[in-house]
Order: structure tokens, then C-alpha cells, then sequence
């Protein structure tokens, strides 16, 4: 579904990404894990099309899209699930659902994401950001998902959330990873990584280190949690 | 693990969640709107009352732009003049009723707009404010070297008031006045119908965030196009208007100073509000009005100190601040009922 191969990035002059080669298929689940500053942002913002200062190649459903510009890409179905969630203070939570186009004939419908999503259902006429934390969290992933994308890009979902919504966040991806949707996740919480994903990118430096699956990253914690710096 | 960012980001004050929350008061102030604008002709002189509700349609289309997509045009003028031209041009030399020449002269705002849009768009910010400027000022010296069309520095004199030979509009300005109204007042329900349809919700997720209506899936130049073209549209909508209220249309109206008058408007309203303009509009004109009747010489000395009391005393506009004033009353008020009933819902 999503084949990056040797993809730099650069900031200027300063090289952010070195030679990245990720994949994720359909339905499939995979993390990118790094500390701060090893690219894990930025690899993201180049492929939804963001950050243009790039080389090497990225291909969505068999489609090289490296030169399409940000708009476009959304259109062929990325989704973006921003770190600060990207919801619109000054839009209703119905409103934020029904901002981006419908890009595809999967996308959900209202009484779709509202099943799926109780917690917005009831508050479907208040402002964005007056939800609690978990909850724009999963309008954010909501937004995303009813416009049809079938790949889904996460910023670190979990990250500040309380353990009993990151409980519900993980069911989530994995309701989402059942239909088919792929999902690249950056997640420095190796816990919540590895209960989620199906494999794992280890980015140290801009570059990837180590391609592990969930067994490994299990088995290597300890090690990896120093290495993250956690 | 980073800082927490799980603390919900406060409502943006300045910009409320658009939906208005409380309908049956949206009826009583638009009945309350509706009645003035029909009074305001037995209160006010009808020429006055007229450029009244044409400024406030020009500062409703401006806030389109300005409040609603992020965008300060300073080029304004250019759309309105233009289209007073072009209505006066038409009126004089067809002899069509004046409603066609308006028509005639809005669409023109809006083809000249499609240019300036497509390259004004491309920078934001004090740029995009810069760009629009020039653009209006190459329009004001196309309009003053082209006297043999324009009349030049004497103004187009002598526009004609057709109206299905129907005589008090054509010659009381007070019948032509609910004549002329129906058309302005369609234009603000036009700028109402953008601001909450999708695609005036397009346009505010662009005002918040450019990057993120991107990565949404949306073409933010394209769409800071259309709302540029349907501002200059309704723009020359009252320009026009303003042009067969008066019968003469002045190099003034191309003129810079006319193009901050409207900011000033809008601004003194309240940006983003829309409504706003109505109010900022009326008190600059009546005020303008009553300065220049009473004989004083320092008219921009008055309007520029109230501009600038309002600004610092009421940072949202008059319409702003009332419009807060009043959400965080009723914030107050049902936050209390909540307490009494056992507990606040968080």
C-alpha cells in the first residue's frame, strides 16, 4: 500500500532523513519508534506531502506520489492524525468530522462514526477543542476515517493520554486495522507499540537502524527503553 | 515521554465556533435588522441611509476575506470603484433599469478580481495586503488617465436612476431606496450563505490552519481564490449601488483611502462577525455625516479617534464584544444551573 524507498529529507542544508525504506501494507499496522529528533515527524510531513525538500521515492496504491502536492495526496487517501490532533477551535465537533472531502466509496458515514465513537456522538454541536483530550484524540482519528482514507498516519496517538483512554485508543486501531486500513504509527510508548503493531522501524538519526517484529521488540524492552531514553 | 499536550486548547476568543448556539435569538436580532434597515429611511436623510447600508455590505463582503479566511485585502476600492464605473457606464449609455447596470457592474468587480486573486493569493500576510494595494492602485490610475471614459479627475457626472419608468424611484430617493435595498440585502444573505456552507467552513479551517486544510485535502490557493472573486463580487454588488444612489461616481471611490475605509469598518464592527459591519458601517457614515453638516473641518480627526478607542477599549469590535459578553454570560449561567443540580459535567 505504502512503499517509501530511500527517501532523504533536508532542512536546508542540515539532512534530516537518510536513505528510509518503510512499508505498510493493507491492514497492517506498523510503528516508527525513535527519540526525539530522529526523523519520526518529519518522515511523516514527507509523506503526506508537507515537507517538499526530498529525494528517493514514494509510492501509494502502486501510484508514485512523491511530486504530488499535499492536497492531492489526501485525496488518494492518506490520512493524517496530527500530534496536536489538528482539531478546529472555532468548528463543532460535527463540523470538524464533515470538513475534509470524501476521498474514496469507503468512506464512513455519520451514524457510522458515531457508532463507532460514542463519546462524539453526544457531543456532536460542541466546539473542537472543548472535548477532553481522548476525546479529540478520537475525533481526530474519526475525521480521518470518514473520509474514506485507507491509510492512516499517527502522531503519536497516545501520548498524554490517561492508561484508560489509550486502552480505548489502542481497541480503536485495531477496529481500524480490521478493515483493511493500514496504519503507520510513531509511538515512542514501546509498550502501547507493541500491544498495537505488527512491525516496527527503529529511527535513530534519520536513518533506520533496525526493522524488528512485536516478538523482538518484546524480548529487547529493556534495551530499546534506554535507547529511546525513557 | 515528551510534555503532555493532553490539556485541551482554549477557544480561540476572537473566533467562536461559528454555529450560532441560540436560534430563536438569531430570529429576533435578524427581525430587529430587518426592521431598522426598513425604518432607517424616516430617520436618516434616504441618500445617506442608502450609502449606510451599501458601506455595510461592502464591510460584510471585506469580512469574508478578513474574518473568515485570513486574508487583510487593502485593495478593496478597486472592486467597488470599478463596478461604480462600470454600473454608471452602463446606466448612462443603455439606459437599462439600474438593478442590470448593478449586475453589470458586480460582474465586472469579479473578473477583475480573478487576476488579482490568482496573484495576490500566492503571498499572505502584510504581503498579501501589499499586492492587493498595488493591484487597486494601478486600477485608480487606469481610472484617472482615462478621462474620455471616466471623466477623469471630474468623475462620471449625470448617472441616470432608470427604473421601469416607475417615477418616485426614479426621482425620490426615499422610494428608491426600498427599491435599491432588496438588492443589498441580498447580497448580505449571499455573504451569510457562504460563511456556513462547507465551503465557508473550508475557508476557516484555512484561516486557523493552512498546512492542516492541505493535509485535509483541500487546495487552499484555489479556495482563497473564490472567496476573493465573491467578495469583489458583492463588493461591486454595493458599489454599484452606491454609484446610482448618488448619480456620479468620483475618482474617490478608486482611491486608496476609500479601501481602509472599509478595513476601518470592519474592524470597528468586529472581524469575523459579520454583522459587525452593519454597525461599523453606520456609525462611520452617520458620523461622517454629522461632522460634515455641523461644519467641523476635522472629520478624520473624530473617526480616527473612535477608531482607535474601539480598538483599544473593545479589541473584538462592537459587534465582538457584545457577542462575548453575552456567550459568557450565558457560560456563567449554565455553568451555575449545573452546580445547583449536583456536580459540573467535565
Amino acid at each position: 500500500m505504502l512503499e517509501v524507498t530511500a527517501l532523504n529529507a533536508w532542512y536546508g542544508e542540515a539532512q534530516a532523513l537518510h536513505e528510509v525504506n518503510v512499508r505498510v501494507g493493507e491492514g497492517e499496522v506498523v510503528t516508527l519508534v525513535g527519540r526525539n529528533g530522529a526523523g519520526k515527524t518529519t518522515l511523516v510531513r514527507c509523506l503526506i506531502g508537507l515537507h517538499r525538500q526530498v529525494s528517493g521515492a514514494v509510492c501509494f496504491l502502486g501510484r508514485d506520489v512523491t511530486r504530488l502536492p499535499a492536497h492531492q495526496r489526501a485525496r488518494a487517501g492518506m490520512g493524517w492524525v496530527q500530534d496536536d490532533r489538528g482539531i478546529y477551535a472555532s468548528l463543532t465537533v460535527e463540523e470538524n468530522l464533515l470538513l475534509p472531502p470524501s476521498v474514496s466509496e469507503r468512506a464512513w458515514t455519520l451514524k457510522r462514526v458515531y457508532e463507532a465513537f460514542p463519546e462524539l456522538a453526544g457531543r456532536r454541536k460542541a466546539g473542537g477543542t472543548t472535548l477532553s483530550g481522548g476525546e479529540q484524540q478520537m475525533l481526530a482519528i474519526a475525521r480521518a476515517l470518514r473520509t474514506g482514507a485507507c491509510l492512516l498516519l499517527m502522531d503519536e496517538p497516545s501520548e498524554g493520554l490517561a492508561p484508560v483512554v489509550v486502552a480505548r485508543i489502542r481497541e480503536i486501531i485495531r477496529e481500524v486495522k480490521a478493515t483493511g486500513v493500514g496504519v503507520l504509527l510513531i509511538e515512542q510508548n514501546v509498550t502501547f507499540a507493541a500491544t498495537v503493531a505488527d512491525r516496527h522501524y527503529l529511527l535513530s538519526q534519520g536513518r533506520i537502524v533496525e526493522t524488528l517484529d512485536t516478538a523482538d521488540l518484546q524480548r529487547r524492552e529493556g534495551e530499546l527503553l534506554k535507547h529511546l531514553g525513557i | 515521554m515528551s510534555q503532555s499536550t493532553a490539556t485541551p486548547a482554549p477557544v480561540t476568543e476572537a473566533h467562536p465556533v461559528v454555529a450560532a448556539a441560540n436560534p430563536r435569538l438569531r430570529w429576533v436580532l435578524l427581525a430587529g435588522g430587518l426592521v431598522a434597515a426598513l425604518a432607517l429611511p424616516w430617520f436618516v436623510y434616504p441618500p445617506v441611509a442608502m450609502d449606510i447600508v451599501a458601506m455595510a455590505l461592502f464591510a460584510i463582503a471585506l469580512d469574508i476575506l478578513l474574518g473568515y479566511t485570513g486574508l487583510l485585502s487593502f485593495g478593496h476600492a478597486a472592486f467597488w470603484g470599478s463596478s461604480a464605473y462600470v454600473t454608471g457606464l452602463i446606466a448612462t449609455n443603455y439606459g437599462v433599469p439600474f438593478p442590470v447596470a448593478i449586475i453589470g457592474g458586480a460582474l465586472f468587480a469579479m473578473i477583475l478580481a480573478l487576476p488579482a486573486g490568482y496573484l495576490s493569493v500566492r503571498r499572505s500576510g502584510i504581503y498579501f495586503a501589499m499586492v492587493t494595494l498595488a493591484f487597486a492602485q494601478m486600477v485608480y490610475f487606469v481610472g484617472y488617465q482615462w478621462s474620455g471614459l471616466t471623466g477623469g479627475e471630474n468623475g462620471l457626472q449625470g448617472v441616470p436612476r432608470h427604473f421601469f419608468g416607475v417615477e418616485l424611484v426614479e426621482t425620490d430617493s426615499f422610494y428608491f431606496y426600498y427599491a435599491a435595498l432588496p438588492i443589498l440585502l441580498l447580497g448580505m444573505w449571499a455573504a451569510w450563505r457562504i460563511v456556513h456552507s462547507p465551503f465557508g467552513r473550508v475557508l476557516v479551517s484555512i484561516r486557523d490552519n493552512t498546512q492542516r486544510a492541505r493535509a485535509l485535502g483541500y487546495e487552499v490557493d484555489k479556495y482563497k481564490v473564490v472567496a476573493f472573486v465573491l467578495s469583489a463580487g458583492l463588493t461591486g454588488l454595493a458599489g454599484g449601488v452606491f454609484a446610482i444612489n448618488h448619480g456620479f461616481v468620483a475618482l474617490t471611490e478608486l482611491h486608496w483611502s476609500t479601501s481602509g475605509e472599509v478595513v476601518l469598518m470592519t474592524v470597528l464592527g468586529g472581524i469575523g462577525t459579520l454583522w459587525g459591519g452593519v454597525l461599523g458601517a453606520t456609525l462611520a457614515v452617520l458620523l461622517a455625516d454629522y461632522l460634515a453638516s455641523s461644519g467641523f473641518d476635522g472629520i478624520d480627526l473624530v473617526t480616527g479617534s473612535v477608531f482607535v478607542l474601539v480598538v483599544l477599549l473593545f479589541r473584538r469590535g462592537l459587534w465582538g464584544t457584545v457577542r462575548h459578553q453575552w456567550l459568557a454570560w450565558q457560560q456563567r449561567r449554565s455553568s451555575r444551573r449545573t452546580r445547583s443540580g449536583g456536580g459540573t459535567r467535565r
